[in-house]
């Protein structure tokens, strides 16, 4: 597999609709760019958790094709797609933690399924959980920890396996704009010095200026628009000028 | 940027399916034993126990006294005169013998009869004052039915006036009939608690899986295999299920012996044929084996079948 072909993930005029509902998303074609820092913004309820959910393998589009890492998803078989999720590192906007481990565990469960030595699964768990300002709660269980605390927790096992791609919707909706901008520079680092493909939904204006070099893809009413050019491929890095366009 | 964020772990990238058990026990500590299920399945599982060594014991208790008895008839000379008495006692046993289908004639000795009825003659058995029929045991080959007893009754009583023959299964047949229909009896109810147990054990896969829906679908979109989610559940389940089904066995089986004890204690000959076998034990022992693998087997199919769903 070339590097290209398998960073793709590719949707080709996906739809999506729940139940006999008229389709909440419709025509959406794009290729993420291996590497690359995307927004995905738009008011609530246009989508954007719908359109993540396709992304991270929790929902399977009514229609259309999508490939991720060089791989037809319709048509390949349930069995093989536990090892494309185990890429994937998801922060959910309702965070699912296990509520009954710890903070620590929590964040341990990505390198515990994949069979990570202990050892180093308690230096990397310690090191993520001090730099979301986690340490002192380790112990705690979700649902003693505040709102912020566990969207900290939840970020954390996001991106503790190092994944080859990060989808993160509405990951600072419940933080100081501090410890957004922290958690953001989290983002950051995985996707510059571990080359992870970064995908934030969000509708926090004030976040997209935060990463100069992110691109930008805007959802309105099911539909996809790019006023940084985000949807070409490659995308257009003269365009990314981030301004106000993106939200509602 | 004055301090870098910490780059995670790298993952050793080894495929999953690790030793699943002891794996799976590393990712998820076991969740309480809550809630009657392993309590109901218990009561369940112990009633089929009971039931089944009811049926069981009934079933070896007729076998036995059909084994004994249906090959075998007896022959009363009846004749006040004792020396004529003696003379057609001698004469039927003569007869019987040559007869095909006997393997063995006996007379009873007279001692021995008096000795059976003292009870309930007092002394009149013995001193001779009350006349007392001469018995004959004979015993048939394996397999005679009725055909043969009414063949050996038309040629002895040919010869023998006075002779009186019976088959002695005759007079248990009622009993055979009633043992009989309460094996039925102890089958129905093992079919019926089974069902039961199932059922219980059915709704104890599910009520966990109930529970531990949001665990498992977080577990799913991590990527964990099917493979890892059902070792983490089923053990759960497994926990409910083996507490239920040990405590079970312990309660039917405590119940059995004990039961078997106060019948040893009668000392008859009829209920001791009753006894437990080695094959029987066997048989009540699967029962709560049968009862683990079921709530197993549920597990594994209801866990498939939301993964199914979950994509
Ligand atoms: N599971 C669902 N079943 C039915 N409708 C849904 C479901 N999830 C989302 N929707 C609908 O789809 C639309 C988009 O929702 P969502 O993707 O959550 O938007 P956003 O994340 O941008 O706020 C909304 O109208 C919402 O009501
Ligand atoms: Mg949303």
């Amino acid at each position: 597999m070339s590097e290209n072909l398998a960073g793709h993930v590719k949707f080709d005029n996906v739809g999506l609709r729940y139940g006999t509902d008229p389709e909440v998303l419709s025509n959406l074609s794009f290729t993420l760019y291996p590497g690359s820092f995307y927004f995905l913004t738009g008011a609530s309820g246009a989508g954007k958790t719908s359109l993540l959910k396709m992304l991270y393998l929790a929902q399977a589009p009514s229609r259309g094709a999508i490939r991720m890492f060089g791989q037809d998803l319709v048509t390949m078989p349930h069995s093989r797609l536990p090892e494309l999720r185990r890429r994937l590192g998801v922060v959910f906007q309702d965070f699912r933690l296990v509520p009954y481990l710890t903070a620590f565990d929590n964040v341990a469960l990505p390198l515990r399924l994949a069979g990570t030595e202990e050892k180093k699964v308690q230096r990397a768990v310690g090191d993520m959980l001090e730099w979301v300002g986690l340490s002192h709660r380790a112990h705690a269980v979700p649902p003693s920890l505040s709102g912020g605390e566990q969207q900290r927790v939840a970020i954390a096992r996001a991106v503790i396996a190092r994944p080859k791609m990060l989808i993160a919707d509405e990951p600072t909706g419940n933080v100081d704009p501090d410890m957004a901008w922290k958690l953001l520079r989290l983002f950051e680092a995985l996707n510059n010095r571990v080359g992870t493909t970064v995908v934030v939904a969000t509708h926090d204006v004030h976040l997209l200026k935060k990463v100069p070099d992110s691109l930008i893809m805007r959802l309105h009413k099911g539909q996809l628009s790019d006023p940084t050019g985000a949807l070409r491929y490659p995308p257009n890095p003269g365009g990314s000028s981030v301004g106000g366009s993106g939200a509602e | 940027m004055s301090t870098l964020p910490p780059l995670p772990a790298e993952t050793d990238d080894t495929p999953l399916e690790r030793p699943r058990g002891r794996a799976a026990a590393r990712l998820l500590p076991p969740q309480r034993l809550t809630g009657p299920i392993p309590w109901v399945i218990a009561i369940l599982i112990a009633l089929v126990v009971i039931a089944a060594a009811g049926g069981l014991a009934l079933r070896n208790l007729s076998l036995a006294a059909s084994a004994g008895l249906s090959s075998a008839v007896s022959v009363q000379v009846i004749e006040p005169n004792p020396d004529l008495r003696a003379d057609r006692t001698a004469a039927a046993v003569k007869v019987l013998t040559g007869l095909p289908g006997v393997t063995a004639v006996q007379a009873v000795p007279e001692a021995e009869l008096a000795a059976m009825l003292e009870p309930w003659l007092g002394e009149a058995a013995t001193s001779g004052d009350v006349p007392i029929p001469a018995l004959i045991d004979v015993e048939l080959a394996a397999g005679a039915g009725p055909d043969e007893v009414a063949r050996i009754a038309a040629a002895v009583k040919q010869q023998v006036p006075g002779a009186r023959v019976d088959a002695q299964g005759d007079f248990l047949r009622p009993v055979n009939d009633a043992l009989a229909a309460l094996q039925w009896l102890a089958l129905g109810l093992v079919a019926l608690v089974a069902l039961a147990t199932a059922a219980a054990v059915w709704l104890a896969a599910r009520n966990a899986f109930a529970g531990a829906r949001d665990t498992v679908e977080i577990m799913h979109l991590l990527g964990a295999s099917q493979r890892q989610i059902t070792a983490v559940f089923l053990r759960d389940v497994l926990r409910e299920a083996i507490v239920g089904a040990v405590l079970g066995a312990g309660l039917g089986v405590g119940a059995v012996w004990l039961l078997g004890q106060q019948f040893a204690a009668l000392g008859s000959g009829m209920v001791s044929g009753g006894g437990l076998m080695l094959a029987d034990w066997l048989a009540i022992g699967a029962v709560p084996l049968a009862g683990v693998l079921l709530a197993g087997l549920t597990a594994r199919i209801t866990i498939a079948l939301a993964l199914k769903d979950m994509l």
